[in-house]
């Protein structure tokens, strides 16, 4: 909850297991391996998580909600297809660098419309969120597919694909990005009155309605931040990769939701951290980046991170039970 | 008690019982028994460690140490279902039961019959199930759906699984927490049949006046340690409430020649929601308590839900102070000085993850920021102002609210709609679930409420709580408000009555 502020740190680990096993991981790969523990690396380390985890980041607000968002993943491949295709039209052929601007614009509208119409159906409809964006994620998909016609876009302005391996003083630029996007929806979820009504929303919807909180328009909120944020990370990858393919973000929702899960967050809503989704991430990212410089093969990669995934979230139950009132079952 | 016990061995015994979690010890050493043909009640308030018991009783907790004895053998039981075959059987409160699943398959659920690789037996269920349902009187059969069921023919199926095995022994918990006094009627019929039958009852309850109608022997727990049993017959409710909580209480008929009320706050006129309720008129004042008071399903919350913004009248006007509204929302009703402490405070009145001082301070939240952000002083002080007044017991303002006990859950409840300083309060059960205690606090403080010029409705299916709260009552029944009357002519015979549905003049 957005009080678990620091009270003591064992009780602090006990309630974030997560950077527990942060430090572990850590420590494990830094002697495991000889190119872990390096500057260079912690960097890649960033760059690679936060693609992942500015989705993260809405994700962690629609689940506490009580929601869900799996479009998300085809919402990404929609906004780098729209922000590569964009920038290169012809009408913008003299606008220098500037023609990038329309392109990231147009990614990041398109991305919070998608999100706006998920929540608005969800509001609405009262159709449970998974439904919903399930119908999103293939119908998005689809529209990839019928706008791109299969193909890749290639960015034609090197600014663009420079932005994305760029540095701000000592770290990379999408990495600050990270982390600003990460201070400001913690300050969001954490102290502001949208926040608070998130978690009163998730945790018991018709307390939160006898206290005359308007549920809906919150859901729709925060739809649309995780449909702007799927889009950011959309922008980001494409110019990580100076392209777009329609295939690109295909099983994202799937890491995002690992991660935030990991990250201590409830599928059925109310609880959660951003704290914990950054820890969730980072987990992941350091799994993964540690793994491949142990040179473990691809597949066994999954393994082991499903795996972890159980594993951690049983050490959460067992840490965070209600004591006497849990039943066996 | 010991003059009393050797003459037979009892159904169930447990001696010496102690269980411990991290940080409690919930039992202490307790000792209880109950023979075969005896209701043996068994009280505390809350948090003295009757659920532990009941748990322990039912194979749900395993004690550290002590024995249990079936009929003279020493037996342990793992599982709710190996203390159910060995004929100990648990009714719950909160009723665990399927609803999508017909009542059959929940009478049966766990031991359903069965034919050859692994088929449902459907004509023997069906047909033990209508078996069973008969000799409860049951209104609905075997084949009807669980969740189309009221909650009073819900427990019936939930007793009547107790009756698919050859129970020795049965514990009923909390049984007329969700009851009206009519159904208890009933359920009581039923435990007398079980008793004359030779079972054992174990019934767990706050309710004096049901024990002292029920009971042959009561014990007492406090604070997981076993205070005594009294024999029903020997003892007074004082001496009971005294050996649960160390004191005397008063819950006699309040003195009703105080009260002075003031402007009318409310007018409801003509007031209908489809077949919920219909043609419902009354006045509320300043200062004054009205009590309304019915059966389950009379149409009361519904009113409530109305007044709140919840439900949308189809006919009729509402008036607060002289000028017509209509109340669209529970922003709006809140925006218009209303506010309503719900039936049941877990699903509808708290977020149970949240701390205590985010539930009280949830409906205005918005009002309390600074800049962008909402502020930890201005929420806190409110806390701070109604842990105060309302004596809510609480190791801080970070504790969740789901590990408070319930009176203390129904005072945050209550302080979150003080806090919003309405001029009409409407509290539906305000003590359902609450042990005695915690009972009296919140009642007193409901009167204090209407002398310092709240408004307050009081809605309840607890005749003594009606009657000890309210300046006026309005009876409801089927939908309708049946009989009017003020605290001074009311009688329990006539309220009874009138939600019954029963003329007057027939009962005198």
């Amino acid at each position: 909850m957005a009080d678990t502020v620091i009270k003591s740190p064992v009780r602090w680990l006990a309630a974030n297991p997560i950077w527990g096993f942060i430090v572990l991981i850590f420590v494990f790969f830094s002697f495991a391996n000889p190119y872990f523990f390096a500057l260079q690396n912690f960097q890649n380390i960033l760059v690679q998580t936060s693609t992942i985890g500015l989705i993260a980041l809405g994700m962690t607000l629609v689940m506490i909600n009580g929601n869900i968002d799996l479009s998300v993943g085809a919402v990404v491949a929609l906004a780098a297809s729209l922000c590569v295709d964009i920038q290169g039209w012809e009408m913008f052929a003299d606008w220098g660098n500037w023609a990038i601007a329309p392109g990231v614009i147009a990614a990041l509208i398109a991305g919070t419309a998608l999100g706006a119409l998920n929540g608005f159906i969800v509001w609405k409809t009262g159709v449970d969120a998974f439904i919903v964006t399930l119908g999103a994620m293939l119908g998005v998909r689809g529209l990839v597919f019928v706008y791109t016609k299969e193909q890749s876009f290639f960015a034609m302005n090197f600014a663009f694909s420079d932005f994305g391996s760029s540095n701000m003083g000592p770290l990379p630029t999408l990495a600050v990005l990270f982390l600003v996007c990460t201070a400001a929806v913690y300050f969001l979820l954490a102290r502001t009155v949208h926040g608070r009504n998130t978690y009163a929303v998730g945790g018991n919807r018709s307390a939160a309605v006898n206290a005359g909180i308007r549920v809906g328009p919150h859901m729709l909120i925060n739809f649309m931040i995780v449909g702007f944020f799927a889009a950011l990370a959309g922008v980001t990858l494409s110019s990580q990769m100076g392209a777009a393919t329609p295939n690109l973000g295909t099983n994202y929702e799937l890491w995002v939701i690992t991660s935030v899960v990991l990250g201590g967050t409830k599928l059925n809503g109310g609880a959660g951290t951003i704290l914990g989704t950054l820890g969730g991430v980072l987990a992941i990212g350091i799994l993964r980046n540690g793994m491949n410089l142990m040179q473990v093969p691809a597949f066994y990669v999954l393994v082991i991170l499903g795996t972890i995934l159980i594993a951690v979230l049983l050490l959460d139950k067992q840490l965070n039970r209600k004591g006497k009132e849990e039943l066996r079952v | 008690m010991s003059d009393v016990a050797a003459t037979k061995i009892p159904a169930l015994q447990l001696k010496g019982i102690v269980k411990t979690f991290p940080g409690v010890r919930a039992l202490d050493d307790v000792t209880f028994d109950v023979r075969a043909g005896e209701v043996h009640a068994l009280l505390g308030e809350n948090g003295a460690g009757k659920s532990t018991l009941m748990k322990v009783l039912a194979g749900m907790y395993q004690p550290d140490e002590g024995t249990i004895e079936i009929e003279g053998t020493p037996v342990t039981m793992r599982t709710p279902l190996e203390a159910k075959r060995r004929g100990v059987v648990l009714i719950h409160q909160e009723l665990s039961l399927a609803e999508e699943m017909t009542v059959a398959e929940n009478i049966y659920l766990g031991e359903l019959p069965r034919r050859s690789l692994g088929r449902v037996d459907w004509k023997t269920l069906f047909a033990k199930s209508e078996e069973i349902l008969k000799r409860l009187n049951c209104g609905f059969g075997p084949k009807d759906r669980v969740g189309a069921l009221s909650i009073a023919n819900q427990q019936m199926v939930e007793i009547a699984r107790a009756l698919t095995v050859d129970a020795k022994v049965v514990i009923f918990d909390e049984p007329t927490a969700s009851l009206t006094d009519a159904e208890k009627v009933v359920l009581f019929e039923i435990i007398n049949d079980l008793k004359a039958r030779g079972v054992g009852i174990v019934y767990i309850s706050h309710r004096m006046d049901e024990i002292f109608t029920l009971a042959d022997r009561i014990s007492v727990l406090r604070d997981g340690g076993y205070r005594g049993t009294l024999v029903a017959g020997d003892t007074t409710e004082d001496e009971v409430i005294q050996l649960m909580i160390g004191r005397s209480l008063d819950l006699s008929r309040r003195q009703h020649a105080e009260v002075k009320t003031g402007e009318v706050a409310l007018k409801v006129e003509g007031l209908s929601c489809g077949k919920l309720f219909q043609d419902v008129s009354f006045e509320l004042r300043e200062g004054e308590v009205l009590g309304f008071y019915g059966l389950v399903g009379a149409g009361r919350t519904e009113i409530a839900e109305t007044l709140f913004g919840l439900r949308r009248p189809t006919a009729g006007t509402i008036e607060i102070d002289g000028k017509e509204t209509a109340i669209h929302s529970p922003a709006d009703a809140i925006a218009k000085g209303i506010s309503l402490v719900p039936e049941s405070r877990k699903e509808q009145g708290l977020v149970l993850g949240m701390n205590c001082r985010d539930n009280i301070t949830l409906p205005q939240v918005g009002d309390l920021t600074s800049g962008p952000f909402v502020s930890d002083g201005a929420e806190i002080a409110i806390f701070d102002q109604y842990r105060d007044t309302l004596k809510i017991k609480t190791p801080s303002w970070r504790q969740a609210v789901g590990n408070l006990s319930g009176g203390n859950q129904q005072k945050i409840v209550i302080g979150k709609w003080l806090a919003m300083h309405p001029r009409i309060l409407i509290v539906d059960e305000p003590t359902r679930g609450i042990d005695v205690g915690s009972k009296s606090e919140i009642h007193d403080l409901i009167r204090e409420l209407a002398r310092s010029g709240y408004a307050v409705i009081v809605i309840s299916s607890e005749m003594p709580e009606v009657l000890h709260v309210s300046d006026r009552i309005l009876a409801m029944y089927h939908g309708r408000v049946i009989r009017r009357f003020t605290a001074e002519e009311v009688t329990e015979d006539s309220l009874v009555a009138a939600i019954s549905g029963i003329e007057q003049e027939q009962v005198a």
